[in-house]
């Protein structure tokens, strides 16, 4: 069994967030880039089902900060053909319309049976890319899948619902699947095994076609939250925020 | 009961390669003296409860069946406190050799818990297990005056280089710390810098929980940072980071004089004790953390410095120096406690909680920055401990330093 992975890389949520002077994006001086928590589990899935089935595991990623770790410690897990796509990055203002195009193009060229994408990232501002993939390569997609099996070249997919629904479903192959949990959590590969691979691992770095964005929104403003009107922001330390809480609590009759 | 398995080659294989990959460490020949008198596994604070104790582990490599070791999790119960090779009568280096060595194995196969695996992976991506953002490392020193030296900034060589280290700078309890460790080391006039946003992790823990490629990683970040700038000496707040810069990073080819901060002060006590004014009317215990005592021989300099503070009773608990008990956060411990809850139902810190009770000391000193949040959680925990305050030694020497200044 063949299978894709194309990732994304999202802005770290450790790092403070900043908004550039443009006003429309992230300031991009101070962000760092790290692997969709998701598209981790899209990865370990695709592991667990070279491992039980056999085949390949392919991972697709965009060129910027940090992507050729990302893609050196997949080879440590045990992923085979690492493509790395060059002459854009992630961050270059690039949205998910665009990504999916420039992934499909690799996914049509690789005819894979299956390609496991990280149902969603908190970056997606226009729809997240699993769907998205799915509509420019002609396959069908199930979203919020949390356990695979395959047996005789068919898919049966555990499909999450919000309220604790599960649906079973079949699925017809080839097909994109966007993966919500793995069946077991993302492994951890020791650094030195990293290290292996950075010297005996090769990337396949292929130019990025001209991206098209075509499809998306266009953002007018980007701004942090605001407090809503009915809000109380408490301050003070510790003693005076849980004093206060109380007071608080005792005047709507809640203690 | 069945008779033995037969083990295929491939385990005779790894148990071999295993055996002599001990005998690299230093003094690792000593193994094969075992004597199978499982005083190691008697006097390891969780032999009890593992599947395979030192001297059982021992005995199945001897046997040819280590593999069977690798099956089981028990393995991350050690928490790298070096009792076992403190009482092993032929002297094996349990601590370094036997128990990291198989640690590095399981992490190698990826076997670990999931806990720890956070931990390894913000150490990986941050620079600091605790996952904190690095660019904010140096935050716990904001707004103290005078102004705590980064080298990035001042431009300038400085006696003493002050590796704070990752609980010390993060850690809420450990910052304050931190904070007080300035105020002495002004105080003292010393001349010293801190590296701020780059410094990482000393990697010891990381060392110890089997994480060695990690360890040296971060080492050699380190390494790069320290040959930026102009120092004689460093001085650390953490124990491991001590531990790791003196029997660890010369090996790789990162060398410089370094002591702990309670040895570093207790040079100064003859300048500290005319600071030190305010009495502290208190019986204060204690602690040995594994990484000074046992690791490194280091049991008198903080008595000294506790015992300069007028008015402190220092009061030894049961288990001391050469025989204390880890808190429970070495070796990885720091990030197992989920997982040590689930096997072992009480915590070590506990004990000590308990131990410092039955001497009767109001405080229970420490000088390890893993230790505060360690036991003021026990305290909150262990019944008649409402009133156990834990501090750091550099916090006490503060508070007396603070009170002489009020009462001069
Ligand atoms: S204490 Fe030393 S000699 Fe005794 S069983 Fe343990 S390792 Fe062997
Ligand atoms: S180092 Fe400590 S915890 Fe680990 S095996 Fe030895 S005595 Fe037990």
């Amino acid at each position: 069994m063949n299978i894709v992975v194309p990732v994304k890389l999202v802005p770290d949520l450790v790092e403070d967030l900043e908004i550039d002077e443009s006003g429309i994006t992230l300031d991009t001086s101070w962000l760092r880039l790290i692997l969709n928590e998701v598209d981790e589990h899209a990865l370990e899935q695709a592991l667990l089902l070279k491992e039980a089935h056999g085949g390949t595991a392919s991972v697709i990623s965009l060129d910027g900060e940090g992507v050729d770790d990302v893609l050196f410690s997949s080879a440590a897990k045990g992923v085979d053909h690492l493509i790395k796509l060059t002459g854009l990055e992630f961050g270059d203002d690039l949205n998910n319309h665009a990504v999916a195009r420039l992934y499909g193009a690799i996914v049509e060229r690789l005819e894979p049976e299956l390609v496991l994408i990280g149902v969603q990232a908190h970056n997606d501002l226009d729809g997240s890319l699993g769907p998205l993939l799915a509509e420019y390569v002609g396959m069908p997609y199930v979203g919020y899948v949390s356990g695979i099996t395959v047996t005789d070249g068919k898919c049966r997919v555990l499909k999450e619902y919000p309220g604790g629904l599960i649906a079973e479903m079949d699925v017809v192959l080839p097909a994109v699947l966007g993966v919500q949990a793995a069946e077991a959590p993302p492994r951890y590969v020791a650094i030195s095994r990293i290290r292996q691979a950075m010297k005996t691992v090769s990337l396949d770095e292929q130019a990025a076609a001209d991206p098209d964005s075509g499809g998306g929104p266009t953002i007018d403003s980007m701004f942090k939250p605001e407090t809503g009107e009915r809000a109380t922001m408490i301050a003070g330390d510790e003693e005076e925020v849980a004093a206060k809480i109380v007071d608080l609590l005792g005047e709507l009759g809640k203690v | 009961m069945t008779t033995s398995t037969v083990d295929t080659p491939e385990d005779f294989e790894f148990n071999d390669a295993f055996r002599l990959s001990l005998e690299e460490v230093e003094q690792g020949r000593r193994i094969r003296a075992c004597l199978q008198c499982a005083a190691c596994s008697g006097i390891c604070p969780f032999g009890f409860l593992m599947d395979f104790p030192p001297h059982k582990m021992i005995s199945a490599m001897r046997a040819g069946m280590f593999e069977r070791v690798m099956g089981m999790d028990s393995l991350w119960l050690c928490v790298s406190c070096y009792a076992c090779a403190q009482v092993c009568p032929a002297q094996i280096p349990l601590t370094e050799g036997l128990m990291t060595r198989a640690k590095e194995e399981m992490v190698l196969a990826g076997n670990i818990p999931v806990e720890l695996q956070d931990a390894l992976e913000n150490s990986q991506r941050y620079g600091n297990a605790l996952g904190e953002p690095p660019r904010r490392r140096a935050d716990w020193a904001a707004g103290l005056e005078p102004a705590v030296p980064i080298l990035g900034k001042i431009k300038r060589s400085v006696d003493v280089l002050w590796f704070v280290g990752d609980y010390a700078s993060f850690h809420p309890r450990g910052r304050q710390a931190s904070q007080a460790l300035a105020t002495v080391l002004n105080r003292l006039g010393v001349d010293y810098g801190i590296l701020g946003p780059e410094e990482n992790s000393d990697g010891d823990s990381q060392r110890l929980a089997g994480e060695r490629g990690l360890f040296e990683m971060l080492a050699e970040k380190n390494g790069r940072v320290f040959e930026k700038y102009e120092f004689q000496e460093i001085l650390t707040t953490d124990p491991h980071a001590f531990n790791a810069l003196k029997n660890e990073y010369p090996a790789l080819g990162i060398s410089y004089p370094v002591r702990h901060y309670s040895q570093f002060l207790a040079t100064h006590l003859e300048q500290l004790q005319t600071m030190l004014g305010g009495a502290i009317s208190a019986r204060v215990a204690f602690h040995d953390p594994c990484y000074l005592g046992r690791a490194n021989g280091i049991y008198d300099e903080p008595r000294q410095l506790l015992a300069a503070v007028p008015g402190l009773e220092l009061v030894e608990m049961l288990h001391t120096r050469e025989t204390s008990i880890c808190c429970g956060g070495g070796g990885g411990g720091m990030w197992l406690d989920g997982f040590r809850w689930e096997k072992a139902r009480f915590r070590l810190s506990e004990v000590r909680v308990q131990e410092a009770l039955a001497v009767g000391a109001d405080i229970l000193a420490v000088t390890c920055p893993y230790e505060m949040p360690r036991f003021e959680d026990a305290a909150k925990t262990v019944e008649g401990a409402e009133h156990l305050v834990v501090k750091d030694i550099a916090e006490l020497l503060a508070d007396a330093l603070v009170e002489a200044e009020v009462s001069s």
